[in-house]
């Protein structure tokens, strides 16, 4: 027992040592530029498909099941204000770094785990160059700027996605369930929803880079820090959605 | 400067509360080839990746052109590892840069050359290791004794004063890793570089070393000329050298 909470900690702790290294190479020069547009560009690229298909189907079925749940207290109409506060302030953010931690995620700590046990990394050092500041910032740097960016989209394909049940299941004219939707939201909600995923982002980032950097025992060893990574930053996706909540409303 | 490039002093390095350096002491002279010899296992490798702080003593110092670098942060290592290049053990291509980006990597970081003048080093230093047309292969499509030749163009690209090499034969062929053993000499003999060899290949030994030392249980238990090795009565080395047991 004892081990496994020092074995916890320890890795809690090479988790944040990599969050302030990252954060000191991030804002000393050269910054890099190329190196963050190429991470940018395939970690969304890469992700677009599964947080698409994932958050139609999620604002598809959150139409049904809220008219289905809302039905008994003649509350149908107000399925368009359910499904846009849902799905902006929650589903649309949590879901989209879900689906990030899972599959961007999962390809840094391959990747770098690979480069790590073949000693690229180490080569890397051996080089004078820093690998934080050449593998860690443009990863972690380009998923806070493309995890933002790909839930504003997610949000609108989730709504879309319910819209689309309010016209063909619920009966509702596309006006109607349109002026619900933007009627419920506020400023607030958006800003608190897609705010959250920046956090989302630099968690997800560090923790899959720092499980790759730190693997050994060749290719096994990459396999379970790839399966560690989703899990770590899936759970870090979840229990920081709770705090972030929290302090989002004490803002608002 | 005077005094010796390289000085491991009273070095111990435990992994995981088993030890593997147990007081470690070794000088290695500027322009001088020194081959560490030891069985698999003996902590060779260790102790070449102090020399470059890839590991951190747990006692002791590593010495390298006169200053001690064992307590040093990452970035006060830069000077350090640009004097000293290493060659890994299975040469640790960047395998998502090609041949060329990857022995212009050294040059974009620490340089600020114009292309053309980086293009025309790295030719330069591919052509030292008896490789040309290559620039635009990716690494997986060398050979292993290629890609041991690519990254030893990467790591001399900044002409460095001392080369590290980890097991530079291993796993090639012996008509390649008789090219390497006269690449290293080359090297040597033409830039003055000092070069310190890890190895078991004892035929490799004894065609690079001006030195060599054994390492044995933690210790080098024996330095001297290869000559003076092969009349050592140091009975491990001896049975190292007739190539009977893994030391």
């Amino acid at each position: 027992m004892r081990e496994i909470v020092t074995g916890i900690l320890d890795d809690f702790g090479a988790v944040v040592r990599l969050a302030g290294l990252t954060a000191r190479a991030a804002f000393r020069r050269p910054f890099e530029r190329e190196l963050w547009f190429e991470q940018a560009f395939q970690l969304g690229v890469q992700s677009l498909t599964i947080t698409n298909v994932t958050l139609l189907f999620t604002g598809m079925v959150l139409a049904i099941q809220t008219a289905y749940s809302l039905a008994a207290y003649g509350g149908k109409p107000f399925v368009g204000d359910i499904i846009a506060l849902s799905v902006v302030r929650e589903l649309g953010p949590v879901l989209t770094a879900l689906m990030v931690a899972g599959r961007v995620g999962a390809g840094i700590t391959a990747e770098l785990g690979s480069m790590a046990v073949t000693e690229q990394v180490d080569a890397m050092r051996a080089l004078a160059a820093d690998p934080v500041k050449k593998l860690v910032v443009p990863r972690v740097g380009a998923l806070a700027v493309v995890l933002p960016m790909l839930s504003v989209l997610s949000i609108a394909i989730a709504l879309f996605g319910g819209m689309l049940m309010a016209i063909l299941e619920i009966g509702q004219s596309r006006a109607f369930f349109v002026s619900h939707a933007t009627g419920a939201l506020t400023a607030g909600d958006i800003l608190s929803g897609v705010g959250k995923t920046f956090f989302f982002a630099l968690f997800i980032g560090i923790i899959a880079c720092h499980n790759g950097m730190a693997a050994t025992g060749g290719a096994d060893g990459v396999g379970k820090a790839t399966t560690q990574t989703v899990v770590w930053a899936s759970i870090a996706v979840i229990i920081s959605d709770f705090f972030l909540t929290k302090a989002f409303l004490l803002f608002q | 400067m005077t005094g010796p490039f390289i000085r491991f002093l009273d070095l111990h390095k435990a992994f995981a509360g088993k030890p593997v350096l147990t007081g470690v002491n070794l000088d290695i002279g500027r322009g001088e080839s020194v081959v560490i010899l030891g069985g698999s296992g003996s902590g060779k490798s260790v102790l070449l990746r102090h020399a470059i702080a890839l590991h951190r003593p747990d006692r002791g110092q590593v010495w390298v052109d006169g200053i001690e670098i064992s307590g040093l942060e990452e970035e006060q290592l830069l000077d350090t590892r640009k004097k000293v290049g290493m060659l890994f053990q299975a040469g640790a291509l960047f395998d998502s840069m090609s041949v060329y980006r990857n022995v212009a990597f050294p040059l974009h970081e620490h340089t600020d050359w114009p292309e053309e003048k980086v293009a025309a080093r790295v030719s330069e230093v591919l052509s030292l290791v008896e490789l040309s047309e290559v620039e635009d292969k990716m690494p997986a499509d060398l050979s292993g004794g290629m890609r041991k030749r690519v990254a030893l163009a990467r790591a001399i690209a900044l002409a460095p004063q001392a080369v590290l090499y980890d097991e530079p034969t291993t796993g090639l062929d012996p008509i390649t890793a008789t090219a390497i053993n006269r690449l290293i000499r080359g090297l040597q003999a033409r830039l003055g570089i000092t070069s310190v060899v890890v190895t078991h290949d004892i035929q490799s030994a004894f065609h690079v070393a001006d030195r060599i030392a054994f390492l044995h249980e933690g210790k080098i238990s024996f330095t001297g000329t290869p000559q003076e090795a092969e009349a050592s009565r140091e009975p491990l080395l001896r049975e190292f050298l007739r190539g009977g047991v893994d030391a």
